[in-house]
């Protein structure tokens, strides 16, 4: 056997022989040496690695890894992928959507697999913008985006992911940014560790169809102002010298500054497991005079799809028996000739 | 009453057809009489046929439900053409059933339910069974109700519950009728209503009513005997078409040592696939109710990839949603199983009846060249054998197939000589585990099937997806003469199949005036059809194809032998389509799209059509 054994493992392993072929410049790359680097990582055998993707150019990720994998159908990776976990517990299975793929062709598919919570980690590539198909607007596209296909502005409100994983029943709704690379590399670990459907938005810059969508965010001089970096039992403070925060009034989140119109007692403490908590961080999303929420939004434990109907399986084999088919087809009303 | 002196005739074969309203029980009532008549050793065939709208407006002609099963102390391989009994529970029962009645058939009505609304409702203007409509039948009018009433008088149940029971009298008499034992009826209610002893009793009651109606009153002259037909050797049990076809699935998974993953959305007639196979867990059976069907054959092919035998099944409506999957699964060289239990089209159509119009959409409805095998099963019981072979050739060829059936054979029950699991062969799958670098485009020179490898096995991390791939590295491939020859490839796969199939070999003359070929559900019609041309002294024989693709390797030198070709088909000529294509021969076509199956004399005068009386 050729393998290298899990301990060994090192980035190199999983790259592919492939030459990658997304434009120069494309925020794809950065997430893929994350995904090389994080893998190596996290203590599984190298061949337990499954990513499935669909359509699109975030889709192409697959080929580019040295693991399973599977470049399917438009929309659709996330049900290929839930049959693979059901019928290979074992493996850790990684879908790479975009926001075309997963919020557009393939949403239906989207809030089931996260209504479901199978144990497969999904990483949504959101650059705002078809790109494969040469600059349409998407789903997540601002009101008012010009492209292709809306010369005069885009009509569509946007979807707000975050949001649509938390209303589908996702249990890890986290938010990166393909420029943010440790953090980025924390949060895939993160969701890694995370038994149940993760759902990780990772902004991501389309430099060729909507450069700069995420500017304000990335943009040194504006992300401490613009980055409201969520951390497990820190107070949800921002800003260059940490002097903003969130605190709630009237029942909604507010940006107090702290020692002007507020004290930091009274700034909200990042509960990831506090539901409400994580409906208004996520309602955060593109929201004028507001930062944007980056860093795990909800987390919940409960038990994943697979782990139940294998737990069924189990419980019908105690009951009944394993089955026998020469039996089953004997069962019943039989007579001899 | 002086003693009841029983006239018992014998006869070969009867058709009876139970029909009332959908709340009736007709279906209930008509495979209780299945199984009985099953376990008292006659051959059968059942062909159930109900509204898709589970109730119906009562008492009007749309929801009418009927059960109709023919049986017989021969071989038979179809329901019947015309009833000997029309049992009618309700006025429009009778309005759409009576064409079917036999001259000189008997009729047992329920006069309770000839209200002046339910015959308004049919279209009745006077009462059929008081004026001389019918005329010519026996009839036997009989107040079910008010007699199931009395039989339960004492237990102070609703009138409700009581009228429920009727079809449970309905069925006594026929048992009478027809010398069956209530045993087993009797012992299917107690199972069934365990929890409710009140509802055990009054259909009990109700039965035995019914049964001792027969006996005791002089409406009824004599009563058959159907002696039990000649069986070959062997234990035998009923079955219905998508039961058979489950277990062949499971059959085949034991075969093969590949785990069963069905991925399925419900849709009628394929839905008790998924409910009969969710309810093996106990044989590690993994079911998947998706959210759409797309997402279920997506979960197949995901579990495929992974190594197990995958299965979906659908109706027509559902391949179309399924169809850049199955592309998908062409491409990526997959085995799964794709059930098409069809029904009538185009759209959502008439979804709980028979048609046969999906041939050419499971042969070419996909983008691109996209060749899957085709297998189609010709009776309930063919079911099983379809089923294994379906699944065989997906692991054997590393292809999706797909597996015609449609909702005549899914509905319908016959007798089944129960196989043995070791008497099945093996399957063999292409899996590899050898842990060196792995070509998943790599073939065998038997089948040109590619190599399986699993994710979970070390040193076979490879890519498959649907952009076109180097027929030797695996890898995306954009060259022209690389596609054209994975294309062929693909085909060429496809088209080896037939080196694993039998030839077609027809029943009845070798040569001659005409031969029959059909294909699907309209096997039992056709061969009965055929039979009785061959004792009229007629040139004429019957060859049924379950390979659709690829054809059996003879079938054209077969097809040479017979002056006439005649395909009856439930669609507008999609066989005839395909044999005058391939084998440029002046095939003819005999054609309906009724809903129903093809009676006997439809084929017998389709066969006259082309060669006279």
């Amino acid at each position: 056997m050729s393998q290298v054994s899990e301990s060994t493992l090192t980035r190199k392993d999983f790259i592919s022989d492939q030459d990658v072929r997304w434009c120069p410049g494309c925020g794809d790359y950065a997430i893929l040496a994350q995904v090389q680097k994080v893998f190596p990582e996290l203590g599984i055998p190298k061949e337990n690695f499954l990513i499935v993707s669909g359509i699109g150019c975030s889709s192409r990720f697959p080929y580019y890894m040295d693991t399973f994998g599977f470049h399917s159908i438009h929309g659709r990776a996330t049900a290929l992928a839930t049959g693979a976990k059901m019928a290979n517990p074992d493996l850790s299975v990684w879908v790479v959507t975009g926001d075309g793929d997963a919020m557009s062709i393939g949403g239906n598919h989207f809030i089931h697999i996260l209504r479901r919570n199978l144990d497969i980690n999904i990483l949504l590539f959101n650059n705002e913008v078809y790109g494969l198909t040469k600059g349409q607007y998407s789903p997540t596209s601002s009101q008012g985006h010009i492209s292709k296909s809306t010369p005069l502005g885009s009509v569509d409100y946007p979807f707000n992911p975050p949001q649509l994983a938390l209303g589908a029943g996702g249990t890890f709704i986290a938010r990166g940014i393909d420029r943010e690379l440790k953090h980025l590399n924390q949060l895939l670990k993160e969701a890694h560790n995370h038994s149940g459907t993760s759902f990780l938005e990772i902004y991501q810059n389309c430099w060729v169809y909507n450069d700069g969508a995420f500017s304000n965010l990335t943009e040194k001089e504006l992300k401490m102002e613009t980055q409201l970096i969520l951390e497990q039992g820190m107070p949800m403070v921002f800003g260059k010298d940490k002097d903003k925060g969130m605190r709630l009034a009237k029942g909604n989140l507010e940006v107090g500054t702290i020692g002007k119109d507020c004290k930091m007692e009274d700034i909200l403490v990042h509960d990831e497991k506090n539901k409400i908590h994580g409906l208004m961080l996520s309602e955060l999303t593109h929201k004028d005079g507001f930062p944007t929420p980056i860093g795990i939004i909800y987390r919940e434990e409960k038990p994943p799809y697979e782990e139940l109907l294998l737990n069924q399986i189990q419980k019908a084999i105690q009951i009944q028996g394993e089955g026998n088919l020469d039996s089953l087809f004997q069962n019943g009303h039989t007579w001899k000739v | 009453m002086s003693e009841n002196i029983k006239k018992i005739k014998e006869v070969e074969k009867v058709v009876i057809r139970f029909a009332g309203d959908s709340g009736d029980g007709m279906q209930l009532t008509g495979s209780q009489f299945t199984e009985t008549t099953a376990v008292m050793g006659n051959d059968l065939a059942t062909f159930p046929d109900f509204p898709a709208e589970i109730r119906a407006p009562a008492g009007s002609l749309a929801g009418v439900s009927s059960f109709q099963i023919q049986f017989s102390s021969d071989i038979i391989q179809t329901p019947g053409d015309d009833l000997d009994v029309l049992v009618a529970m309700n006025p429009a029962a009778l309005k759409t059933n009576l064409q079917d009645l036999k001259q000189s058939g008997i009729i047992i009505a329920n006069k309770a339910n000839y209200s002046k609304k339910n015959l308004k409702l049919a279209g009745w203007e006077t009462n059929p069974l008081e004026d001389d409509t019918l005329t010519g039948y026996q009839l036997i009018a009989l107040d079910m109700t008010k007699i199931v009433s009395h039989a339960v008088e004492d237990m102070n149940l609703t009138s409700k519950t009581v009228s429920r029971s009727t079809n449970m009298f309905a069925l006594g008499l026929m048992f009478w009728l027809y010398d069956r034992s209530m045993d087993s009826t009797i012992s299917f209610l107690n199972k069934k209503f365990a929890k409710r002893p009140e509802l055990v009793e009054s259909n009990i009651r109700a039965l035995k009513a019914g049964y001792h109606y027969g006996d005791t009153v002089e409406a009824i002259q004599s009563s058959y005997k159907v002696p039990k037909a000649k069986f070959e050797r062997g234990l035998y049990r009923n079955i219905m078409g998508n039961q058979a076809v489950c277990y062949g699935l499971m059959a085949a998974s034991q075969k093969s040592k590949c785990r069963l993953f069905y991925g399925g959305y419900p849709i009628t007639p394929a839905s008790d696939i998924l409910h009969i196979l969710s309810n093996h867990k106990n044989f590690k059976v993994k079911t998947f109710q998706a959210e759409d069907e797309i997402a279920a054959i997506m979960s197949v092919i995901g579990a495929a990839y992974c190594g197990s035998l995958g299965i979906t099944a659908t109706s027509g409506p559902g391949i179309a949603l399924k169809s850049e999957a199955m592309g998908l699964a062409v491409v990526t060289e997959l085995p799964l199983v794709i059930v098409n239990v069809q029904r009538g089209g185009p759209s959502t159509g008439m979804p709980t009846k028979t048609e046969q119009a999906d041939l050419l959409q499971a042969l070419f409805g996909r983008n691109g060249e996209a060749p899957i095998p085709v297998i189609a099963a010709s009776t309930p019981v063919d079911c099983f054998n379809a089923a294994f072979e379906s699944a065989r050739i997906a692991m054997e060829y590393m292809t999706p197939v797909v597996l015609l059936s449609d909702a005549y054979v899914a509905n319908g029950s016959e007798p089944w000589l129960i196989p043995s699991m070791e008497d099945l062969p093996e399957i063999k799958t292409h899996i590899k585990k050898d842990g060196t670098k792995f070509q998943p485009f790599k073939r065998n020179e038997e089948q040109l099937a590619r190599d399986w490898g699993l994710p979970g096995t070390p040193g076979m991390e490879h890519r498959v997806g649907g952009l076109e791939k180097d027929e030797h590295t695996g890898n995306v491939s954009y060259d022209p003469l690389n596609h054209h020859r994975m294309t062929e490839l693909r085909y060429e796969k496809i088209n080896k199949i037939a080196d694993s199939i039998p030839e077609i070999v027809p029943h009845g003359a070798k040569t001659g005036d005409i031969l029959v070929l059909g294909w699907g559900s309209t096997y039992g019609a056709i061969r009965t059809a055929v039979n009785e041309a061959i004792k009229d002294g007629k040139s004429v024989a019957h060859a049924h194809l379950s390979y659709l693709n690829p054809f059996p390797k003879n079938l054209g030198e077969i097809l040479l032998k017979y002056r006439n070709i005649l395909i009856p088909e439930m669609n507008f000529g999609q066989l005839l389509m395909l044999i005058r294509n391939k084998y440029l021969i002046n095939a003819k076509g005999l054609n309906k799209v009724h809903g129903k199956p093809f009676t006997v004399s439809e084929i017998y005068s389709g066969i006259n059509d082309i060669i006279g009386d």
